[in-house]
């Protein structure tokens, strides 16, 4: 890829000096590509610069969906916000929750993905079962979990029974809850990564194997020498994607646990729901949105350090 | 699978014919295509029920184009109306819980209801309990019309309550009074089921404390209205005994709601404490149960109850044939709310009250007695049903059940977070 690229280029650069000058006037050669991405330009601008820069300005007012006129309030919002022990524990356990989801999703989609990778009826088989989850919406997951939970009649609690442990009410548990929603996130969300590990196996190239072979080494040299150090940028590339999307957990505990019990799994993101929406307090909310958009981007900046400093290495 | 998959063609043909037949039928009493969309929060039972209602009233009124729409239940429900209201764009009438009426920001988010033109359609101030009536009223304007009374009551099964001795000669749960006789009922039960005597909501017991917290006389806030006043004695006898419930096993430890339903259904509960709307489930199990008021465990009857009502979200530029239709639509609900009723509510309409239609209705009319001692949420803006106050008390009662807290602890938990909310500014 990396040989091929400067020569596309030149052809093109070739063609073009060939070609007889344009009619119309130069702007429109100059600045006529904004033309076409404008339409994306303007639903970016409405939709996402202007809620950005809109959730700062409100976040230092009392705004009410209520509609009851708002005041200016300085950084009353911010204040109460560092002084809400319901922020720091919802925070806390969005953390938990990716410190908790993360390391199974990127290693068992790489065993997955090492299982999955051979032909024939069992690779696809394979491949078909690891992926389909991946396609049901939150609403249907969590439904099938909740059921699999539930003590009494519940699949897992079955099991426990039957092999002679004690019944764990899964969702109402305070040190449950949360183990239970990342074994159902993972199970439905690890598809993803393993269809990105599958993609980054296929792509390394068959001779590479064949003359580790020639050479000697076993299965177990080729997976730690060849395999996995060929992966390292897309195992760098599903750790940053799912770092993100496990930071945004939302839909499974609002529909599993709807942040109990006890709040002991409400994440950041619903607190910012309840306080915006069920509350009405849209300045307040926006004050967390943007303690919680900081964060995001500090997560999002270390692991591009890290991630750009390994591309050096390699 | 199906039978028949409309094509695109088909579907656009409906859609023109649906339009013009609207255009048609649209020009009776109220001028050119009154149109009346209603949003209402009835998932359950109750939401079949009212379906069958509607299609009754668009068979009487062809001149009104009717369209309702159910929405989840709850905070998604009220966010919903709450944006759509602030938006100035809201159907023309919606259903909303009393108890979150002065939580909702009355004035900016509702329109008043025309009173002449309620009047002008049968319904009046006479019509209805006062204490219901006057509830509706913020600022001497009336901005919601009760449709029903929602209490916390008592379902027996009859079998079991036959063998554990509880029925009277009349075939219905011979009523106690004070706490000995309530356990004393309650291990009659458990004898006969051999589980539970009585199932509950242990993951949110807020009507079960408030309705114990309120025969005890317990208060909320003090007469301001804006300082928490609840009575720490009163409020730890009610928790202790429901800690009692549980450790004596008369209720299950944790229960959801499904589990409350799923007890009561299978018979390893022979008594439930819940709402009444459940009566509809119950009956297409087809189970030998009857209905009658809480038990009054402790000095004064009282209730933890809510009621539905109709309101009309603020709209930008209300129109005077879809309010007219509005109103026609509101007052036929209340005439017909014996349909209603059918469901487990207790219409807030009297003279249905009084009526044979539902006066014959068992076990629905049999706790009719408790309306007018029906105990409302605190008045405060993070209170009412399904609204932050009550998942507060969730949150913190749900463990006085499982034993993980004791009543003290859960009552200094509840307390500092409605302290936290009666410090938060109020956004209405």
């Amino acid at each position: 890829m990396a040989v091929q690229t400067p020569t596309r280029t030149s052809t093109t650069e070739a063609r073009h000096a060939q070609e007889p000058p344009r009619n119309g006037p130069p702007w429109i050669e100059k600045w006529g590509g904004l033309f076409f991405v404008a339409p994306f330009g303007v639903l970016f601008a409405f939709f996402l610069l202007w809620p950005t820069v809109a959730g700062l300005w409100n976040s230092f007012f009392n705004t009410s969906l209520a509609g009851v006129k708002q005041e200016f309030l300085g950084l009353q919002n911010w204040r109460e916000m560092f002084g809400d022990p319901a922020v720091w524990d919802s925070l806390k356990n969005t953390l938990v929750f990716t410190a908790m989801s993360t390391p199974p999703l990127v290693i068992i989609a790489l065993v997955m993905a090492l299982l999955a990778n051979r032909k024939g009826l069992l690779g696809w088989l394979l491949r078909f079962s690891y992926f389909a989850p991946f396609v049901l919406p939150a609403t249907v997951v969590t439904l099938i979990w909740v059921w699999i939970y539930q003590p009494g009649f519940g699949l897992v609690n079955g099991l426990l029974t039957a092999g002679g442990f004690a019944e764990i009410d899964w969702l109402n548990d305070e040190n449950r809850a949360m183990l239970a929603v990342v074994i159902t996130t993972v199970w439905w969300t690890v598809g993803f990564n393993f269809l990105l590990y599958l993609a980054a196996l296929q792509g390394i190239p068959e001779q590479v194997y064949e003359a580790a072979s020639i050479d000697g080494a076993n299965g177990r040299q080729k997976l730690f020498r060849i395999t996995l150090p060929l992966m390292s940028r897309t195992t760098g590339l599903i750790i940053v994607l799912q770092l993100v999307a496990s930071l945004k957990i939302f839909d499974q505990i609002y529909l599993m646990t709807d942040g109990g019990p006890n709040y002991a799994t409400r994440p950041i993101i619903q607190y910012i729901y309840e306080s915006g929406f069920t509350s009405y307090r849209i300045g307040y909310a926006s004050a967390i949105s943007y303690l919680f958009f900081a964060i995001i981007v500090i997560v999002a900046v270390a692991q591009f350090k890290l991630f750009s400093g390994k591309k050096e290495a390699v | 699978m199906t039978p028949f998959t409309p094509s695109r063609r088909t579907l656009l043909t409906g859609a023109l014919g649906l339009a013009l037949s609207g255009t048609l039928s649209g020009c009776g009493a109220f001028g050119h295509g009154a149109r009346v969309r209603e949003w209402n929060l009835f998932g359950g039972g109750d939401g079949a029920r009212l379906l069958q209602i509607h299609e009754k009233f668009v068979a009487e009124h062809p001149d009104i184009a009717f369209e309702a729409h159910t929405l989840a239940w709850g905070p998604p429900f009220y966010t919903k109306l709450a944006m759509s209201a602030a938006g100035g764009r809201a159907p023309e009438v919606a259903t909303l819980h009393l108890s979150r009426l002065k939580g909702f920001s009355p004035t900016t988010m509702l329109d008043p209801i025309p009173l002449d033109q309620l009047t002008e359609a049968g319904i009046t101030e006479q019509d209805f309990l006062p204490e219901t009536w006057n509830r509706c009223l913020v600022d001497g304007r009336l901005y919601a019309v009760p449709l029903d009374q929602h209490p916390f009551v008592l379902y027996y099964n009859l079998e079991i309550c036959k063998k554990a001795g509880l029925l009277g000669p009349d075939g219905r749960i011979k009523p106690v009074k004070g706490v000995d006789a309530f356990l004393e009922m309650l291990k009659a039960v458990k004898d006969t089921t051999g589980k539970f005597a009585a199932s509950v909501e242990t993951t949110n017991p807020w009507r079960l404390w408030w309705t114990l917290y309120g025969q005890l006389e317990g208060k909320f806030f003090d007469d301001s209205g804006s300082r928490l006043a609840l009575d720490d004695a009163k409020a730890l006898e009610a928790l202790q005994l429901m800690a009692k419930l549980a450790a004596d096993g008369l209720t299950p430890k944790s229960s959801d709601y499904p589990s409350l339903v799923a007890q009561f259904t299978n018979g390893d509960a022979g008594l439930s404490f819940n709402g009444e709307w459940e009566v509809t489930t119950y009956q297409t199990a087809k189970m030998p149960f009857s209905m009658a008021p809480f038990p009054v465990v402790y000095d004064v009857p009282k209730y933890a109850g809510d009621a539905h009502t109709f309101v009309l979200p603020h709209q930008a530029g209300r129109n005077k044939d879809d309010t007219a239709a509005t109103i026609t639509y509101i007052a036929w609900m209340l005439k017909h709310s014996a349909d209603w009723a059918a469901g487990g509510h207790i219409p807030a309409y009297q003279p249905v009250v009084a009526s044979p239609e539902y006066l014959n209705l068992k076990p629905q009319a049999e706790y009719r007695s408790v309306a007018p001692d029906v105990l409302y949420d605190p008045d405060a803006w993070f209170s009412g049903s399904g609204a932050q106050l009550q998942n507060e008390a969730g949150a913190a009662f749900a463990g006085v059940f499982s034993g993980r807290t004791t009543p003290r602890q859960a009552l200094d938990q509840f307390k500092a977070a409605t302290q936290k909310l009666l410090d938060t500014p109020s956004p209405v």
